[in-house]
C-alpha cells in the first residue's frame, strides 16, 4: 500500500512536466488556428479589385494609413480607402439604418459596391451575400512565420492584431545577456576570492551572506530597482526615462550573482589539491596558479554557472516587468525601454480574453520560455557531465 | 594588488545586499506598527494596513505545504530507496531538474490553464496553492533525496538484518536520521513560496480585497502581489509609497527570518549529530 503510494508520487514530477507540456502547447498551438483578423469579422473589397488575399501585416499597414496605394499590394494604381464598421454611423443617421439596424447590411453593401478602392473591416453578420459587387477576402490563419518572424507585437490592434515575437525575443536576450556580462566578471571575482584567497572564517561569513541575496523575493528587487536604480540611471546617464534595458540588466545581474558565485566557487574548490601544489612547486605564483590551473580546470563548472545564470535571467518576471519600461518595440540601444517575454505574459494575460488569439499567443510565449529553459538546463547538465567524462 | 581587487569585489557584493536591505529597512521601519500589520487597507490602498495580504500569504504557504510536502517527500523516498539506479530514476531525476529550471511565470500559465480553467477552481486559494506547490516540488524532492543518500547503507543493512521490513527501516531508521536535512529544505521552500509573485498573478491574487477568505475557493490578497500593485499601479503611487516600503519590509523580514531559521536549524542539528 505505502509502497504503491511512494511509486505513485515518484511519477508525479514526470506527470507534471507532461501536463505542463500538454496544456502549454495545446493552448499555444491554437494560435495558428486563428484567423488573422479578429474573430467574427471579415475584410471586404469591391468585386473588381484584383487583390485576392492580404497578409496580417499588410492589413494592419493599410488601416494604420502606412500603405496608401493598392499598387503596393499588387492591385491597381489607386488610393486605398480603409473603411471601419464605425464609419457607417457618420454616413447615415440611426433612422436611416432602420429599427434594429435592419437596413444596415444593405447600406454596407452599397457603400462597398460604390467604391472600387475600398477595403472594409466589418462584422460578418451585417454583410449581404452580394457576390456580384462585393468580394470577401479569404480569412487566412495566423502563420508560424508571422509569429516567429514578425517584428511587431500589437496584440490588441484592429483589424489585424500583430503577434510578432521578435521584439520580445530581442528584449529578453538583450536584458539577460547584458545582465550576465555584468554579473560574470563580478561573480567570478567573488568566487576566486572565496575559494582561493579568503580565510576559512571569512568564507564562512561571506558565503551564506551572498546566498541570502538569492532569498530576497524578485518583487522586492523590482521595487528596489524601481525606486532606486531607475532614478539613478536616469540622472547618471541623462536619459528621458530611467526604465531601460540597461536598468533591467543591472537588477537581473544582481539577481544572477548568487547563482554564478555559488556554482563557480564550487567548481574552483573541486580542483584537486595535487594540481595546485604541483603548480606552486613548479615556481608559479599564487596568481599564476589561479588563472593558469584553477580557472581552466573549473571552466566547465563556470560555463555551467553562466548558462544557468542566463536561464535565471531569461525567466525572471517581476523585476523585469517593473524596471524595463515594457515598450514592445525592437530595441536599438541598451538605453531604451524594452519588454521581455515573461514580463509580456505577466502584463497582458489579465486582459486577454480566455481562449482568444491574444491569450493563445501568450501561451505560445510560455512555450518559448519552456523550451528555452529546458535547453538551458539540459546543456548545463551536459557541460558538467563533459568534465567528468574527460576524466580529470 | 590584484588580490585586493578580488577582496573589494567580494565585499562590494555584500555591500550590495546591505544596501538593498538597508534601503528597505530605513524607509519601511517608520511605517511598521501593530496598526499597520492588523488593519485593512483604506483609501485606495494609500493608508491603512496590510492584514489581508499577510493572511493571504499565510493561506498560500499552508496550502502549498499541504500539497507539496507529502508528495515531495514521498517522491524523494521513492527515488532514493525504491527506484534503484535504472533508467527510471535517471529519467525522474532529469525531469525534476528540468522542473526546477522552468520560470515561475510558466507555472503561473500552467496553473491558470489547469486549475483555474480546466478544473474550474477559478481564482482561488486552492488553485494558487497547487501552482505554488508544483513550483517547490522539485526543491523538496531533491533535498529529501540528497538527505537520504547521505545516510550510510550500513544502517539500512543493519536494520534489515535485524528482521525489520523495508518500510519499518525507512520509518524508524532512515527518516529520523535524515529528518534535520529534510526539515531545512522544507523551511527554505516556505521562504520561496512566500515571496513568489508570478505564479499567483493569475491563479489567486486579488488586486484589492479588504476582507478575509472564508473557504479555499476564495481569492486572497498576497504580500508580494500587494507590493507589486502598490508600487506600480495603485490609485496614487506617491501617496502609497510608505505602504509599499512597509510591505516590502514585512515581506523581506518574513523571507529572511525563514532563511535564517533554516540556517540555524542546520547548524543546531549538525552539532547534535557530531556529538552522537
Amino acid at each position: 500500500m505505502i509502497e504503491g503510494l511512494l511509486t505513485l508520487s515518484g511519477g508525479l514530477t514526470s506527470l507534471v512536466i507532461l501536463l505542463i507540456i500538454i496544456f502549454l502547447f495545446k493552448e499555444g498551438a491554437g494560435l495558428f488556428q486563428n484567423p488573422a483578423v479578429e474573430k467574427g469579422y471579415a475584410l471586404y473589397v469591391h468585386a473588381e479589385n484584383p487583390v485576392e488575399a492580404l497578409l496580417p501585416g499588410q492589413v494592419k499597414a493599410v488601416f494604420d494609413w502606412e500603405t496608401t496605394n493598392w499598387k503596393a499590394l499588387g492591385g491597381m494604381d489607386e488610393e486605398i480607402m480603409p473603411f471601419r464598421f464605425d464609419d457607417v454611423f457618420s454616413l447615415y443617421t440611426e433612422e436611416e439604418l432602420g429599427v434594429d439596424y435592419e437596413l444596415l447590411p444593405q447600406k454596407l453593401g452599397e457603400i462597398i459596391a460604390e467604391h472600387q478602392n475600398i477595403i472594409a473591416f466589418l462584422p460578418e453578420q451585417y454583410i449581404p451575400s452580394d457576390h456580384i459587387r462585393i468580394k470577401k477576402l479569404p480569412s487566412e490563419n495566423i502563420r508560424m512565420a508571422d509569429f516567429f518572424g514578425g517584428k511587431e507585437w500589437m496584440p490588441t490592434a484592429t483589424p489585424a492584431p500583430q503577434f510578432g515575437v521578435l521584439p520580445l525575443l530581442a528584449g529578453t536576450l538583450w536584458v539577460s545577456l547584458f545582465a550576465i556580462l555584468i554579473a560574470l566578471p563580478l561573480g567570478l571575482g567573488v568566487a576566486v576570492y572565496l575559494s582561493e584567497l579568503a580565510g576559512e572564517r571569512t568564507r564562512k561569513i561571506l558565503k551564506p551572506t551572498i546566498e541570502l541575496l538569492a532569498g530576497i523575493p524578485s518583487v522586492v528587487y523590482g521595487f528596489f530597482g524601481l525606486t532606486v536604480l531607475v532614478p539613478l540611471v536616469r540622472k547618471a546617464l541623462d536619459l528621458p526615462v530611467g526604465e531601460t534595458a540597461f536598468t533591467g540588466s543591472l537588477i537581473l545581474a544582481i539577481m544572477a550573482l548568487p547563482t554564478i558565485v555559488t556554482l563557480a566557487e564550487d567548481a574552483m574548490r573541486s580542483t584537486p589539491k595535487a594540481m595546485r601544489e604541483a603548480s606552486l612547486a613548479l615556481g608559479a605564483t599564487h596568481w599564476q596558479t589561479i588563472y593558469g590551473v584553477i580557472i581552466p580546470y573549473a571552466s566547465s563548472g563556470i560555463t555551467a554557472a553562466v548558462v544557468l545564470g542566463i536561464g535565471r535571467a531569461i525567466g525572471e518576471t517581476m523585476a523585469a516587468l517593473m524596471v524595463t519600461g515594457n515598450a514592445a518595440v525592437m530595441p536599438s540601444s541598451l538605453f531604451e525601454s524594452v519588454r521581455t517575454i515573461p514580463a509580456t505574459i505577466a502584463a497582458e494575460l489579465g486582459e486577454a480574453p480566455s481562449g482568444g488569439a491574444h491569450y493563445q499567443a501568450l501561451f505560445m510565449l510560455g512555450c518559448i520560455l519552456f523550451i528555452a529553459t529546458m535547453v538551458i538546463s539540459v546543456s548545463a547538465e551536459i557541460i558538467t557531465k563533459g568534465r567528468m567524462n574527460r576524466g580529470f | 594588488m590584484a588580490f585586493f581587487v578580488f577582496r573589494l569585489l567580494a565585499w562590494s557584493v555584500v555591500g550590495l545586499l546591505f544596501w538593498i536591505l538597508g534601503f528597505i529597512l530605513y524607509n519601511g521601519i517608520g511605517v511598521i506598527s501593530w496598526e499597520f500589520l492588523s488593519s485593512m487597507p483604506e483609501d485606495g490602498m494609500t493608508s491603512g494596513g496590510i492584514f489581508p495580504a499577510i493572511v493571504g500569504t499565510l493561506c498560500l504557504v499552508a496550502g502549498s505545504m499541504a500539497f507539496a510536502f507529502p508528495f515531495g517527500i514521498m517522491s524523494g523516498i521513492y527515488m532514493n530507496e525504491y527506484a534503484g539506479n535504472g533508467w527510471i530514476v535517471k529519467f525522474l531525476r532529469i525531469m525534476t531538474n528540468n522542473l526546477s529550471g522552468i520560470p515561475s511565470i510558466v507555472f503561473g500559465l500552467f496553473g491558470m490553464a489547469l486549475f483555474v480553467n480546466t478544473l474550474g477552481f477559478g481564482d482561488s486559494i486552492i488553485a494558487g496553492s497547487f501552482t505554488l506547490g508544483l513550483l517547490i516540488l522539485p526543491l523538496i524532492i531533491r533535498t529529501t533525496e540528497e538527505s537520504l543518500r547521505a545516510i550510510p547503507d550500513a544502517y539500512r543493512i543493519g536494520s534489515l538484518a535485524l528482521g525489520a521490513s523495508k518500510i519499518q527501516t525507512i520509518r524508524k531508521i532512515i527518516l529520523p536520521m535524515a529528518f534535520p536535512n529534510i526539515i531545512t529544505g522544507l523551511i527554505l521552500s516556505i521562504g520561496r513560496v512566500s515571496g513568489e509573485t508570478a505564479p499567483i498573478l493569475f491563479t489567486v491574487a486579488a488586486y484589492f480585497l479588504p476582507k478575509l477568505p472564508h473557504s479555499v475557493f476564495d481569492q486572497v490578497m498576497a504580500l508580494p502581489y500587494h507590493l507589486y500593485v502598490i508600487a506600480t499601479s495603485g490609485t496614487d503611487i506617491e501617496a502609497s509609497r510608505p505602504i509599499a516600503y512597509g510591505t516590502a519590509l514585512v515581506l523581506i523580514a518574513i523571507v529572511l527570518l525563514i532563511n535564517l531559521l533554516a540556517a540555524a536549524l542546520r547548524k543546531y542539528f549538525g552539532r547534535k549529530v557530531k556529538t552522537n
